[in-house]
């Protein structure tokens, strides 16, 4: 055993401690659903969040969509709300606005919430036997101070003048001068705030995932007999402690520009709307390049935070229902370690064309480029796991198949972006936005559906209807294909994003009929959801009750009670071996779950 | 009855998972048709960008309809509902060696392949002593404005400042055939000078002036499109550059310069 077991920092419980009599006075419905300092609630807590914001920013799509079809005529439905003074039409500083909440809801207050915040704690106590985080409260106030985050992008949308206007990456000096996007006055400042605030929140989260992994695991539950998903969890949280504070940094920075105009980020000798800050008394002298080092330097560790850990459920839900040992787990696990180390050193690559020195470009070229070879390697062992295995194609698997198979596009589009002269004619373009919607939704929201049918037993104590479940698959399967698979051509042919009426330009005549083809595909892919929708809420409560294992899973989550009550597990654990043990020759059963020592495997 | 569901749920699933690689190879080989395909590469080193795109594309190609297929039979064999085991293994260290060798190698050819027109485009554009322009000595300095873009053409002692400054708005006239160097400028907030048929695009950032070259080979108009986002307007800051016969060229920008002395003497 060679677990942290001798060390017992104060604070925090020795591992494998079972806190079965710890609960035993009933808490009030407000300290046990609301404020609740349980991991498995506040994970559950962001789940509801996350999806409702999931819809949120679904529907800033939607209306992308739509003006990029039918450009400049009324918005059905939506049209009313967003642009009631224009009849639902969209304004040309309304779309920044779309493009720019889209992206920032997407990003800060979806995925990374999602996977981390609802998975992360949902899943870590349980799956290295702890009977909580190792810092409940915080656990809690990270949860809390999301909620800020959320008021914050709520009051930046509905800001004066319509919205922040510069893009969920905030470019200077677009973002700094109020005069430079008359639109977005006070909204850039509250997009800011909101920023800031989720960043705490996932400072809080990545701190307590950390300590938890390291420290709180159970007996025999060695760093190499962790699940895939606890190494992509955990690697997440390393990238989260060491860049958010850049991103915090950062947005402090260019919040001083605006509020104190310190400069930071505008240079000298700029006129915007015939004024020259300077002689407002703004201060200048300041570089607008800075920022998008500082802001990359954050986000593009960020994009690896948010498909790490899609990754690890991947695995889980891969060797759980194929019922095989994951092929290459230690190579699994070094690829993600250097995915996450590479991560840092590639953000250049956001900025070929920016105007930074060409000689760096070629070392972030060289790195960009050699990521790619971590990623390759997971898919080979992916699918070295399921050659030879039994498939059962229920829903968790196939939208686990799903992110495979899609994150094959995704992974292997970004070589032609690391190619700098390639880039040079792609940049910014709807091949890039092809690319990262490939890896974000065809990947890691694919993850999460397929995460939330495997691990919604334990979440709940029933299962979700597999029929919806299949149903739901196939129509999000094809739309999003549809959608994003296009957007490649789009980006061929010179499509760049962020325009609002590509069509006047000679280069772009033609591609309207597509980006119909396109919108409509994004319309019915929204529409479908319906069937996720009904399927979540009707299975929480009428779904088929099951006991603790339903899938027949090696992993510790599966040892305790579904739903777990407070403390999580009801006996003592002890952990025998890795959490992958299917068909082993001679056991009893095609499994031996991590608590049950066995003869066969070591 | 329920073997049957099985075969043909699964046969659903894998031809929803085999239309992938096929209909992603389909739209390639048609986006030519579709009108989403690579618009007219009409300057020096478009042709090799699009080369080099081309190189990459089989490469990836390959690599995609390989692993989805080979995805694709995996599912469709081993989805069978069989009562053996799956076959107990926890990896092979040769294949491991063998799939990050293979990648490896072919990611360093596709990195060192690129390097050399990297370096001509914006590190070290070619130059001969014939050429009458230079980084030191640009044709034309491009400004990027909110909603605009604006191009001055030197006075004969190449001062960009001053009343013999040849200014025009949206419409950038070039000679063909020449290496054209200019120095682009922001005066507001980021932009970036993209030629969709030159395969050039490159951010202009306030406060500084980032060289740029390109050399067209046809004559023609073409699109300038700014790619960078820069407020309200910038789906509309369109720009067209005139590609001209040089001896046009040339009787343009005399044209210009005798307008300017004409309304300078009338002043």
């Amino acid at each position: 055993m060679t677990t942290a077991a001798g060390t017992r920092p104060l604070g925090i419980d020795p591992p494998g401690t079972v806190h079965v009599s710890h609960d035993h006075h009933e808490l009030g419905f407000l300290r046990k659903y609301i404020f609740s300092v349980d991991h498995k609630v506040i994970g559950i807590q962001f789940l509801f969040t996350g999806l409702v914001m999931l819809l949120w920013g679904g529907l800033m799509a939607m209306a992308i969509r739509w003006q990029l079809a039918f450009p400049w005529t009324q918005m059905p439905i939506l049209g009313k709300v967003l642009f009631p003074e224009t009849g639902g039409v969209t304004t040309p500083e309304g779309y920044t606005m779309l493009f720019t909440m889209h992206g920032t809801l997407m990003i800060f207050f979806v995925i990374i919430p999602l996977l981390t915040g609802t998975f992360g704690n949902y899943l870590i106590p349980l799956m290295i036997g702890a009977p909580d985080m190792a810092f409940p409260r915080l656990n809690m106030l990270g949860y809390w101070f999301w909620w800020p985050g959320i008021l914050c992008i709520i009051m930046a949308m509905g800001a004066e003048g319509g919205g922040p206007a510069a893009g969920w990456t905030a470019y200077p000096p677009l973002s700094t001068i109020e005069a430079a996007a008359p639109g977005s006055m006070s909204g850039q400042t509250w997009w800011l705030l909101a920023v800031t605030f989720v960043g705490v929140s996932s400072m809080m989260g990545a701190v307590n995932y950390v300590t938890t992994i390291v420290k709180m695991r159970a007996p025999g539950m060695t760093l190499f007999r962790m699940p895939l998903s606890i190494w992509g969890l955990l690697i997440a949280a390393l990238l989260q402690l060491f860049a958010l504070p850049v991103l915090t940094a950062a947005g402090f920075m260019q919040l001083f520009d605006r509020v104190f105009d310190a400069g930071l980020f505008t240079p000298t000798d700029v006129v915007i709307n015939n004024t020259n800050p300077e002689t407002m008394g703004q201060a200048a002298g300041g570089s607008p390049l800075l920022w998008q080092h500082l802001f990359w330097f954050y986000s593009h560790p960020a994009v690896y935070i948010m498909v790490v850990p899609a990754m690890g459920f991947v695995s889980d839900i891969i060797a759980t229902h194929a019922r095989k040992p994951i092929f290459g787990y230690k190579p699994m696990v070094y690829s993600m370690s250097s995915i996450a180390g590479l991560g840092f050193i590639v953000w250049g690559h956001h900025m070929f064309t920016s105007g930074m020195n060409p000689n760096v470009g070629l070392v972030f070229m060289s790195a960009t480029i050699m990521i790619a070879l971590p990623s390759a390697i997971k898919v080979f062992n992916w699918l070295g796991t399921l050659f030879r295995s039994r498939i059962e194609l229920n829903s968790a698997m196939l939208f686990a198949l799903a992110f495979v198979s899609m994150f094959i596009i995704g992974g292997l589009s970004g070589i032609w972006m690391a190619a700098t002269p390639v880039d040079m004619y792609i940049h910014d373009t709807y091949i890039i936005v092809a690319h990262f919607h490939y890896v974000v939704f065809a990947g890691s929201v694919m993850a999460i559906f397929g995460s939330l049918h495997h691990w919604f037993p334990k979440m709940f104590g029933r299962l979700m209807n597999e029929t919806l479940g299949k149903i739901h698959f196939f129509g999000t399967f094809i739309f999003l294909n549809g959608i994003f698979y296009m957007m490649h051509q789009l980006g061929l042919a010179g499509l760049m994003r962020r325009t609002a009426d590509p069509y006047a330009y000679e280069t772009y005549a033609a591609l309207q009929p597509m980006n119909q083809f396109i919108s409509i595909c994004a319309f019915c892919l929204l529409g479908w959801q319906v069937f996720f929708v009904f399927n979540f809420f009707h299975s929480m409560f009428f779904g088929k009750r099951v006991g603790r294992n339903p899938w027949k899973s090696c992993s510790l989550e599966w040892q305790a009670p579904s739903p777990p009550g407070h403390g999580n597990f009801d006996h003592q654990l002890e952990v025998h071996h890795g959490p992958y043990e299917y068909a082993v020759p001679g056991a009893a059963e095609d499994y031996v779950p991590q608590t049950q020592p066995s003869p066969q495997v070591g | 009855m329920a073997q049957l569901k099985h075969l043909l749920f699964r046969l659903i699933v894998t031809a929803l998972f085999l239309a992938v690689p096929i209909l992603g190879v389909w739209t390639f080989v048609n986006a030519d048709q579709m009108h989403v395909w690579f618009p007219e590469a009409v300057s020096s080193f478009g042709g090799e960008i699009d080369h080099l795109f081309s190189l990459i594309l089989w490469m990836v190609g390959i690599t995609f309809v390989a692993t989805e297929v080979l995805l694709v039979l995996i599912i469709l064999r081993y989805s069978r509902r069989d009562p053996s085991r799956s076959h107990y293994t926890h990896g092979s260290h040769v294949l491991e060696m063998v799939w990050t060798a293979v990648p490896a190698l072919l990611l360093l050819f596709i990195l060192f392949s690129q390097m050399g027109v990297w370096s001509e485009v914006k590190i070290a554009p070619p130059h001969e002593p014939s050429d009458p322009y230079s980084r030191e000595n640009p044709l034309m300095r491009v400004y990027a404005s909110q909603f605009d873009w604006r191009v001055r053409y030197p006075d004969e002692e190449g001062n960009f400042e001053g009343e013999n400054v040849v200014e025009s708005a949206y419409d950038i006239y070039v000679p063909v055939d020449t290496k054209v160097f200019f120095d682009l400028v922001s005066r507001d907030v980021l932009h970036s000078f993209y030629v969709p048929n030159f395969r050039l695009k490159q951010d202009a950032i306030p406060g500084m002036k980032v060289p740029v070259w390109f050399e067209a080979r046809e004559v023609g108009d073409f699109d300038l499109i700014c790619a960078e986002l820069c407020g309200w307007g910038h789906y509309k800051m369109a720009g067209r550059v005139h590609v001209l016969p040089q001896d046009e060229y040339t009787a343009w920008l005399e044209g210009q310069r005798e307008a300017l002395y004409d309304n300078g003497s009338e002043d």
